[in-house]
């Protein structure tokens, strides 16, 4: 009988290398390259998704997205996500930072802090329209401390609709942001912060003088992705407000175009720019990775 | 201690403090509501506790009227099977990428990695297009082959294992005549262990919560996951949020249990998983 160990290992690594990989790249070209191939040659068509006619009209998307403020101005939406994103990575760092050293309860905060991270965004939605509703938990905090007259229709005013919003995704990201910048200050060796102290040096410039420089690759790093985090936002303004009143995010409007309206051309160049606009952001934070490293 | 000691001190339990009032409060008034009456829920304050403490009708009443069964099982299944799928084939792949020099070795750990580049959020208008075409939509194998196909990150964890898991041991094996399954089945797939628990942890999260995938791919009511089973109380419950509240609590307590007792292997799932 012919069996896989008797075969030489030459003939053995061939067939290895094929088992192994074909489904994996088979499944790898079908679901992440043949995409993008197809996205670029939809974004070039009038196509509505279904009819069997397509055709070809050069540009043209790409002049309707840039050139109507119904379409690009979603990118305005995208700068509160990005400005919240700092105070974000601002509160993960103060917290993992404050954690790294003696604290009681550490493993209680530290629970308390990543566990938002976990939780089902549809749940987090729901969460927060129970929170931001009028006479809701955030109306009542504000009466007891006697801030009533700052109440508002968190949710229902244009002009303040993205920072409740973007409020939300700070509470579900920040965990995550937390327990990677926890990760990175832990891996700094322990003697640094002795000698540091040997030299009087107090908590404020040891934060700056060891832990900072420690971690600004990481920092960097989530720094970069916060721009195409920023610009792919979904899943909390659509549960909560379907983008509506304002809150109309770039991929929702994607998804909006292609399989509310047919819109199947359009909405393909958008993702095309989307795309192009991760990728390079992406290749940018690569190369500083490198750079530093 | 002297006098500024203290009062860094109390300002670091402060922020700490509050930082928990934040991130708990909100939940808080989620489980209050979830255990009062409708007429609780309309005449008493978020912040007040529920007058009876072991009224779970809301919980009954979203987990059967909110299918959540179904819910559960479908997501049980998808994660199961995709998670299993992810698992083994990252390992291959990383495998045969790491322990074999062959031509297009380097294009195709390329292509890998440079699909890392490409979020799935993006190009979801023309893989719908491709779900559709395989005949794929309204069936589990959507998500499941979304899951597996798109997982780059495992591979990513995989290869960065092999680094640490020397060739020595392949070649002593080989010396007693293993075949490289063998090897495989033996000593790499054992000893990518920890691995194999990052890549279950980061991915079984990003599963259970997602959303987008089942949304669009699965809108058949029989094939519900429990994010959009919850979604569903969007346009019936409306109003009614002390059913709502009880559907959200029964979509986080696993979470809170998987996390209440994992918590270490989660903590270092996510620091591993996800810096490179």
């Amino acid at each position: 009988m012919l069996r896989f160990s008797n075969l030489s290992y030459k003939t053995q690594r061939k067939l290895i290398i094929i088992a192994f990989s074909i489904i994996p790249v088979a499944l790898l070209i079908t679901f992440s390259y043949l995409p993008v191939l197809n996205m670029f040659g939809y974004s070039l068509t009038d196509w509505n998704g279904i009819s069997k006619q397509k055709d070809f009209v050069g540009l043209e998307n790409y002049k309707v997205f840039f050139t109507n403020p119904k379409y690009y101005s979603v990118f305005k939406v995208s700068l509160y996500y990005f400005v919240a994103s700092f105070v974000q990575l601002g509160l993960a760092l103060y917290f993992a930072t404050l954690l790294s050293f003696n604290v009681k309860f550490k493993n209680f905060f530290k629970g308390v802090l990543f566990f938002p991270y976990l939780i089902n965004g549809v749940a987090i939605g729901f969460i927060f329209l129970l929170f931001f509703r009028p006479d809701g938990t955030l109306d009542t905090l504000l009466r007891w401390l006697g801030l009533g007259d700052y109440i508002q229709l968190w949710l229902g005013n244009p002009d303040i609709i993205n920072i409740s919003l973007s409020g939300t995704s700070i509470w579900r990201y920040m965990g995550f942001n937390f327990i990677i910048f926890l990760g990175a200050i832990s891996s700094i060796p322990r003697d640094l912060y002795e000698a540091a102290e040997l030299d009087g040096a107090n908590r404020w410039q040891q934060f700056t003088h060891i832990i900072l420089p420690s971690i600004k690759q990481i920092i960097q790093l989530n720094l970069i992705l916060s721009v195409s985090g920023s610009i792919s936002v979904f899943e909390i303004p659509y549960i909560m407000t379907g983008g509506s009143n304002g809150s109309n995010t770039f991929v929702i409007q994607t998804v909006d175009l292609a399989f509310k309206y047919g819109k199947f051309g359009l909405a393909s160049a958008m993702a095309v720019i989307l795309l192009i606009i991760v990728v390079v952001v992406t290749l940018i934070q690569k190369k500083l990775v490198r750079e530093e490293a | 201690m002297n006098f500024k000691q203290v009062i860094l001190s109390t300002l670091k339990y402060l922020s700490l403090l509050l930082g928990v009032v934040f991130a708990l409060l909100p939940l808080v008034v989620v489980f209050f509501s979830s255990l009062k009456t409708g007429e609780e829920m309309a005449n008493t304050s978020p912040l007040d506790p529920p007058g009876n403490w072991f009224n779970f009708r809301n919980y009954l009443r979203a987990f059967l009227e909110g299918n959540m069964l179904t819910g559960f099982l479908n997501t049980a299944f998808i994660l199961a099977v995709s998670i299993a799928g992810a698992t083994l084939m990252g390992a291959m792949i990383a495998y045969v990428l790491h322990r074999f020099n062959f031509r297009g070795k380097t294009l195709l750990t390329g292509a890998f990695l440079l699909a890392a580049l490409i979020p799935g959020v993006t190009t979801q208008v023309a893989t719908f297009q491709i779900i559709n075409a395989l005949g794929l939509f309204n069936t589990h194998w959507a998500a499941i082959l979304l899951y597996m196909g798109t997982d780059i990150i495992s591979v990513y964890i995989f290869l960065q294992f092999l680094e640490n898991i020397p060739v020595s041991l392949d070649e002593a094996a080989m010396l007693d005549g293993a075949s490289y399954i063998t090897i495989f089945r033996k000593i790499i797939f054992p000893l990518l262990k920890p691995a194999i628990v990052t890549v279950l942890i980061v991915k079984g999260v990003a599963i259970y919560n997602d959303f987008y995938t089942p949304f669009l791919y699965m809108p058949k009511t029989e094939l519900q996951t429990i994010s959009t089973a919850l979604f569903k109380f969007k346009g019936p419950y409306g109003s009614q949020w002390e059913v709502i509240s009880a559907g959200i609590m029964i979509a986080i307590i696993p979470t809170l249990i998987a996390f209440l007792s994992l918590q270490k292997y989660i903590y270092n799932g996510f620091t591993q998983g996800s810096v490179k």
